[in-house]
C-alpha cells in the first residue's frame, strides 16, 4: 500500500502515522510536502493530526489552499484512498471534500484520553476487517471534534450509511456519557458518497501496539490495505 | 484605501460552547440579567480599491472564500474609507 502522509506547517501526527503504516504494517510510506502537486504514485493518502498553520481563523481554514490539496481533491475523484485523522478531518472538511464542520469541543476543553468506537460502517475501504458493531478502542486528542452538519445533510449521512464511527461506552451502547465533544448523533467518523474518503476525529496511528495502550487502530490501516488488493486504484 | 470590518458568527442553529461558557461566566459574576452570549470574530481589513462598493465587493468575497465557513458561520461587512 504505496502511502503518502502530508505535512503541513504545524502537522503532528505525520511521524506516528508513518511509524504505523512503515514500521509496524511494513508498508511503503513516504512524506508528502505540502506544497507538492502530484500524487500520482501512491494509493493511500494520509491527512494526520496536528494544527495545521496554527489552526489559525479556523482549524483547516489556511491548509485547505495549500497546493497539494489540489492534488488531494484529484486523487479523492479518481477513487484514492484519503484517510483524514483529526486535524486532517477538519481540513477534509474545509477542502468541501467531507461535509459538515468540526466545533469546539461542548466542554470547551481539549480531550486527551481513550473512547470506544461502535463501527457504524464496515463496509467502507478502512473499516472493512471489522465487523458491523465491533468496538474499537481508539484514542483522542482535540479540542474542537464537535461534530456539526445541518439536519437535511445529517439525515442524508444517515440515510446512505456514511457515518462510519460512533462514540460508544465500552459495551457499544452509543450514550450521552461516551460523548466526548458533544457530536451530533456521537458521530466520529463519517465517509464520502463513495466511501474512498473518510475523517475521523480518534487516533488510530496511536493504537497500533500492546506496548502503547491498545492495537486496535490497525484494523483501520489493515482494511485499507485489503481495500487495494480487492480493487485496484 | 478602505478598512473594512468582518465580523463572523455561529449560524443560530449552531451551539456555542464558547458563548455559554461565557454567559455562564457573567451570571457567576452577578450579571444575572445576561440570557444569552454569542461568541464570534471580528476581522479588520485594511485594502486598496477604487471605490467602497468595490471594496465591499471583494471583503464579500474573502468572507465567503475563507473568512467565514458557511456549513456554521454568518457574516457581517462594515467598509469605512480608511
Amino acid at each position: 500500500m504505496r502511502t503518502g502522509i502530508v505535512v503541513f506547517p504545524g502537522t503532528w501526527s505525520d511521524r506516528d502515522c508513518s511509524h504505523a503504516v512503515g514500521e509496524i504494517l511494513g508498508e511503503p510510506v513516504r512524506y508528502v510536502d505540502h506544497r507538492a502537486r502530484t500524487l500520482d504514485d501512491l494509493e493511500l493518502v494520509i491527512l494526520p493530526g496536528g494544527f495545521s498553520y496554527g489552526d489559525y481563523l479556523r482549524c483547516g481554514a489556511i491548509a485547505r489552499f495549500a497546493p497539494v490539496m489540489e492534488a488531494v481533491a484529484d486523487f479523492a475523484n479518481r477513487g484514492g484512498l484519503v484517510l483524514g485523522i483529526c486535524n486532517g478531518f477538519q481540513i477534509l472538511q474545509e477542502a468541501r471534500l467531507l461535509p459538515g464542520a468540526l466545533l469546539r469541543n461542548a466542554s470547551c476543553e481539549f480531550r486527551c484520553e481513550w473512547v470506544h468506537l461502535r463501527v457504524e460502517q464496515s463496509d467502507c475501504a478502512f473499516t472493512l476487517d471489522c465487523r458491523p458493531g465491533q468496538v474499537l478502542r481508539i484514542p483522542i486528542s482535540h479540542g474542537e471534534g464537535n461534530f456539526f452538519a445541518d439536519a437535511a445533510t445529517l439525515e442524508s449521512l444517515e440515510r446512505a450509511g456514511r457515518v462510519v464511527f460512533r462514540y460508544c461506552a465500552a459495551d457499544g451502547r452509543v450514550t450521552a456519557a461516551a460523548n466526548p465533544n458533544g457530536s451530533l448523533r456521537n458521530v466520529a467518523g463519517i465517509s464520502n458518497a463513495r466511501g474512498n474518503v473518510i475523517g475521523m476525529m480518534p487516533h488510530p496511528e496511536r493504537a497500533c501496539e500492546a506496548l502503547l495502550g491498545g492495537e486496535d487502530g490497525l484494523a483501520i490501516f489493515r482494511s485499507a490495505v485489503h481495500a487495494l488488493t480487492r480493487v485496484a486504484v | 484605501m478602505f478598512k473594512a470590518e468582518v465580523f463572523v458568527t455561529l449560524k443560530p442553529v449552531v451551539n456555542d460552547p464558547a458563548g455559554l461558557t461565557i454567559r455562564g461566566g457573567l451570571q457567576a459574576l452577578g450579571f444575572e440579567s445576561v440570557k444569552d452570549v454569542r461568541a464570534g470574530k471580528y476581522l479588520a481589513i485594511t485594502l486598496d480599491e477604487p471605490d467602497e462598493a468595490r471594496a465591499r465587493a471583494r471583503v464579500e468575497e474573502m468572507a465567503q472564500q475563507l473568512l467565514a465557513n458557511a456549513v456554521i458561520e454568518d457574516f457581517r461587512i462594515e467598509v469605512q474609507p480608511a
